[in-house]
């Protein structure tokens, strides 16, 4: 077996263990008091309202982006009346939920393993664990609970400005009646297609936490490790939601057919 | 009475063996120095004592209770009662000053915000440190961080304090003032642990002192002791003969 092709398979088994052991950590402490409710809000903050702009920027472009390149490329077959049908599905079911946690996973995940790695570096981890107090509840906990409330959120908010940004170039670049536009819209999406898309992000909140606080915690070595663990945790949050994210469509298709 | 017993402890990184059986007892009120070189796992043996590391083999015993062995929840009794002064300080560093020395207040005690701030309060001024209250950590200085560390470590006022290098990096005007602290504490009737190559506070606040060579304590004393024979190897370490 190439050596290459073997350290990865251990290392993603070792991730695989570590992150399960984290999550029954993260299980066993997040009901028991006392609840850290300020630094939930503070990371609710951070986590959240600090990447609205980024998420406002991502969600309009997919769907103007979309729109337009369906509008164009269906005209040629009579097929431009199904533009709002397929990109609003497309938003709610695929593009809002992925692409939303790919960001957040860059932008949070990478935060979150750098500040985490950093304080392990420093010793404040260490400190916590002195001073009898557990890093799982003080750090983990909180981050984890954050981006599970925040990234549906978030989702919700992309999917909304992406339909917005997609009604735009409907009506403005294709020249689509907007009140057809909209009833296309509205007659097409049901409440199921938003809940397989924040049912998704709930899934993605998790990988993006606990990956990010997994390698945060992992760092050994002194602040370069810091710098690789930052990068590794964007990498494999990233791959976990893209890998992932088939596996839950045919989840979420299963229990759609079954109920 | 042995409040804190180390027996036959054994710890390696990889292949390499720091500790090959470390024995060694600190009474009641007691300070005991722990000298050797750099690398000799003063440091690491310091952090067992409280479970951040765990041993390959041997125990731990305070009050007669195996440490060792205890889940990470169970060690939260431990650690009220042994408080650990780390070497840089170890503050947290998106807390002020004031948070920081709150933080085992309020994470361990029902104490109302008034009393915890009263008693940071008299702490910060035990230490010189009351115009420091609202600054983070990055605005202190080198000795100001080991000071506000020490003074969040025996908040809670514990039975053992265990210094690694308090006064590592330290001008003399810091180090006497750590020293002073130390012997304060002291004549509370703390016991503590006191790790350091600070030679002359060694000398000044310790009961004994015990030094690691080679993974084990190849000497052991007090200070009178250690000062009475020409020929003693922690001597010998102290005047540069020996690491």
């Amino acid at each position: 077996m190439n050596p290459n092709v073997g350290a990865l398979f251990l290392e993603s088994i070792l991730l695989a263990g570590g992150l399960g052991i984290l999550l029954k950590q993260v299980a066993s402490e997040i009901f028991k008091p006392p609840y850290e409710h300020g630094l939930l809000v503070e990371q609710i903050f951070q986590i959240g309202a600090r990447s609205f702009p980024l998420i406002l920027i991502t969600a309009i472009s997919t769907g103007m982006v979309m729109t337009l390149q369906f509008g164009i490329g269906l005209e040629k077959f009579g097929g431009q009346p199904y533009v709002p049908k397929i990109v609003s599905l497309s938003i709610l079911r695929e593009m809002g939920p992925v692409f939303t946690s790919l960001m957040v996973a860059a932008r949070v995940g990478a935060g979150i393993a750098s500040e985490v790695g950093s304080m392990v570096v420093t010793q404040q981890i260490d400190a916590m664990r002195a001073l009898g107090t557990s890093p799982i509840k003080k750090i983990v906990v909180p981050r984890v609970l954050a981006l599970l409330i925040t990234l549906p959120l978030l989702c919700s908010l992309a999917n909304m400005i992406g339909i917005t940004g997609a009604t735009i170039i409907g009506i403005t670049e294709l020249k689509m009646d907007p009140e057809f536009f909209v009833l296309k819209i509205t007659s097409t999406l049901k409440l199921k297609d938003l809940f397989t898309g924040l049912g998704k992000s709930v899934f993605f909140a998790l990988f993006i936490s606990t990956v990010s606080c997994y390698y945060g915690l992992n760092v050994k070595e002194g602040t370069k490790e810091v710098g690789i663990a930052t990068t590794k945790a964007v990498v494999v949050s990233s791959t976990l939601i893209l890998v992932g994210d088939f596996f839950l469509t045919k989840l979420f298709w299963m229990i759609e057919r079954w109920l | 009475m042995d409040l804190i017993e180390v027996i036959d402890f054994k710890k390696s990184f990889g292949k390499k063996q720091v500790h090959r059986g470390v024995s060694f007892t600190v009474k009641k009120g007691e300070c005991l120095g722990l000298i050797g070189g750099s690398g000799t796992g003063k440091s690491v043996l310091l952090r067992s004592l409280i479970g951040l590391e765990k041993p390959d083999s041997g125990k731990i015993l305070f009050h007669g209770q195996e440490v060792t062995n205890r889940k990470e929840r169970d060690l939260i009794e431990v650690r009220k009662k042994i408080a650990y002064a780390f070497q840089g300080g170890a503050l947290f560093d998106s807390m002020t000053v004031y948070d920081n020395l709150a933080y085992p207040l309020r994470a361990h005690t029902k104490l109302s915000e008034k009393t915890i701030a009263d008693r940071i309060h008299l702490q910060l001024s035990e230490f010189g440190l009351q115009d420091a209250e609202k600054l983070y950590p990055a605005n202190l200085s080198g000795g100001m961080q080991k000071r506000v560390g020490l003074a969040r470590a025996i908040i809670l006022e514990p039975e053992v304090i265990l210094y690694d290098e308090p006064t590592a990096g330290l001008d003399p005007y810091n180090t006497r003032k750590i020293q002073d602290m130390i012997l304060r504490l002291k004549e509370k009737g703390t016991t503590s642990i006191l790790v350091t190559h600070d030679m002359p506070v060694a000398f000044a606040v310790c009961d004994r002192i015990a030094m690691l060579v080679g993974g084990k304590i190849e000497a052991i004393g007090t200070i009178e002791d250690i000062e009475e024979k020409s020929n003693n190897l922690i001597l010998k370490f102290v005047h540069g003969e020996v690491r």
